[in-house]
């Protein structure tokens, strides 16, 4: 490949002029022997965050992604808890933090599922593009959209009450938070809240019944992987603080309870000539076949049960749907990520009626250290935030670990996996274009999170032969036209 | 079903998004703060990072809507114009469009969204972590008197002649 290809192939996804990027690289007998999927992700900001106070950091890394601005404030905010010599929270502000993040997570799988990714499920991958989308869905199932839209709402409302503002609020503080609830804000959110538990409850049901009656989704893009997650001490799931779980494809562990604090212990990230972004594997398994899985997937396969009544019976029938072993299915993404906003719905109703939220008790204080590391389960997966500072307070070094990240070299198998099947002869259609974007989809990938993109986020796959040779190029432009461009 | 809460106790709701982050695309934010401090007694200020549909909500009993972004391709110092509702092609983003929110609305409540423009503030500059560009300076400062001028009232004519 000439390298003037190879920098094409890893321009930086922008604002206005972005583009998703899918290199398929043939074999000498036209088979896709390698996928590249190009993300360019918080390129440049840990350097970007040396030199600034290390209290300022949890505010700053809001502005990493639209989405889900609170997971990396809290990741951030642990790591700054370190920072201070907190490793424990008092009960008030723990619960907040914990009732923030569960707000955070239900509002960001609502949007996934309904906005992204229920268009995909309910329409069929190949139909009208112009009708697949979320106003497509407001069309053709209005109940359903309108869930999508008022969950995610709510739990932004959660995150408003707790952080005082819709976007960059100031939640916590270093060892705890910033303020507690009043018995008005708790009874809002109470009042809001068996609407949202029946809403969650739905979407499960509507995943469970699409992925059990397209037994022909169940292959797509399906990889025998390992995963990575935290789980509680007694192996519940849990997406605020924990040990490390990984486990192969088999159900077998690599590890558990593993302290975050040395989670480099435990993995690496390879750097690739063709890609800005990193490819973590963990260390025991090597680079070959240690690369892993993050996410909702992960996390309900990892877990040994949820302890939230509902979600838990909701896993239960999708353990019995795996013969109760790890279900690989990629799609089965989608049903794994509304267990959780169900889970997120009855943790939501729990501290609403626990007192402690109420409470006066807000900050803990210790010893500073030089290096803090935080680690939480954000809605797309594992999300780590590493920071040592300076004597001064600055910070001195960075490094992050975002669930794109890890599930890089994921997206890429998927990616392969669904080309190998849907590629014919040598030529791009958009039939296989749209198949690709599904299999991304199903990651929930943060393209490009960080800035705004119009609603547009238009996508170019290219084949390359075995000599090197551009064979065929596709592009679904921002306006939705795919063009050609022959070589 | 439950209603959200939605305060609609002033005519005109702004709506700016961007990112504070990322350079220039802090311009509808850093306008949003500039109107603030104004204090318009007709307008309330809204700002997200992203459009997304649940924005609908946000919309409902306003008798006129003023979206800003900061855009790349609009001639200095801004754009201003009226907004029709239309179907976005585009599913694979995590944003919306403001006319894509505008087709939602209508969808979602089954009458057509209040008359809504747009402002789109020129940009140049969107790299993270960068401040607001000179040039994008001074069209914010050139916007913030068109919104000074247009929150003056909730007269539509008035609008839809300063948005011809």
């Amino acid at each position: 490949m000439s390298e003037q290809l190879r920098r094409v192939a890893i321009d930086p996804v922008t604002r206005v002029e972005g583009h998703g990027k899918i290199t398929l690289l043939l074999d000498e007998d036209n088979h896709v022997k390698e996928a590249r999927l190009h993300i360019v992700e918080f390129r440049g900001f840990e350097k970007f965050i040396q030199g600034r106070p290390y209290w300022e950091v949890p505010y700053f890394v809001q502005r990493l992604c639209g989405i889900c601005p609170v997971s990396h404030h809290l990741a951030a905010a642990k790591a700054v808890d370190q920072l201070v010599g907190v490793d424990q929270l008092t009960p008030t502000s723990e619960k907040l933090r914990r009732l923030l993040h569960f707000g955070q997570t239900l509002q960001s799988h609502a949007l996934h599922f309904f906005h992204l990714s229920s268009p995909d499920l309910l329409f069929g991958f190949g139909s009208n593009l112009k009708h697949r989308n979320i106003v497509g869905v407001i069309e053709d199932f209005p109940d359903l959209a309108l869930k999508g839209v008022r969950l995610r709402k709510y739990g932004q409302q959660v995150i408003e009450v707790i952080s005082g503002k819709r976007v960059h609020g100031a939640a916590t503080v270093p060892g705890g938070m910033n303020k507690s609830l009043t018995i008005e804000e708790r009874d809002r959110l109470l009042a809001g809240i068996d609407d949202v538990l029946a809403w969650s409850a739905d979407a499960v049901a509507l995943n469970e019944k699409v992925h059990m009656e397209h037994p022909e989704n169940h292959g797509f893009g399906r990889l025998y992987s390992n995963y990575l997650s935290m789980v509680d001490k007694d192996g519940a799931l849990e997406l605020y603080h924990g040990g490390l779980r990984a486990r192969k494809p088999d159900g077998s562990t690599i590890f558990d309870q593993f302290d975050y604090r040395s989670y480099y212990n435990k993995i690496r990230e390879e750097v690739r000539s063709w890609s800005y972004m990193k490819f973590p594997y963990l260390t025991e398994l090597g680079r070959d076949d240690g690369w892993y899985r993050v996410g909702p997937l992960a996390r309900v396969n990892n877990c040994d049960f949820i302890f939230t009544p509902l979600a838990e019976a909701a896993r239960q029938r999708f353990v019995a749907f795996g013969n109760g072993g790890n279900v690989h299915d990629t799609l089965a993404y989608h049903w794994a990520r509304m267990i959780e906003a169900l889970h997120c719905a009855e943790s939501i109703r729990d501290l609403l009626h626990d007192p402690d939220i109420l409470g006066s008790d807000l900050v803990t204080k210790g010893e500073k250290r030089e290096e803090g590391i935080g680690v939480i389960e954000a809605p797309r997966g594992t999300l780590f935030h590493h920071y040592k500072v300076s004597e001064d307070g600055t910070i001195k070094k960075a490094n992050l670990i975002v669930s794109t990240t890890s599930n890089n070299q994921a997206m890429n198998e998927s990616v392969r996996s669904v080309a190998n099947e849907y590629l014919d002869g040598n030529e791009i259609t958009e039939g296989l274009l749209n198949h690709l974007e599904v299999a991304v989809r199903a990651y929930d990938p943060c393209l490009s999170c960080a800035t705004h993109a119009l609603g547009k986020m238009p996508l170019q796959v290219e084949l390359i032969d075995a000599s090197g040779a551009l064979v065929d190029k596709l592009t679904k432009g921002s306006d939705g036209k795919i063009e050609r461009d022959h070589n | 079903m439950a209603r959200l809460n939605v305060t609609t106790t002033k005519p005109i709701l702004i709506f700016a998004y961007g990112n504070p982050g990322r350079g220039d695309d802090a311009l509808g934010p850093l306008l949003l703060e500039a109107m603030e401090q104004h204090q318009p007694p007709l307008a309330e200020c809204q700002t997200d990072m992203q459009l997304q549909v649940e924005h609908v909500t946000d919309l409902e009993g306003r008798a006129l809507i003023l979206f800003v972004d900061a855009d790349v391709s609009c001639a200095a110092p801004f754009a201003f114009a009226a907004l029709r509702a239309k179907k976005d092609d585009s599913y694979t983003s995590h944003a919306m469009t403001p006319h894509a929110l505008l087709h939602a609305f209508r969808q979602v409540y089954g009458k057509d969204a209040p008359p809504a423009f747009l402002l789109r503030i020129r940009g140049y500059d969107f790299e993270l972590g960068e401040p607001l560009s000179p040039p994008a300076t001074a069209n914010l400062a050139a916007a913030v008197e068109l919104v000074k001028s247009l929150v003056s009232t909730a007269d539509i004519s008035d609008w839809q002649q300063l948005g011809a």
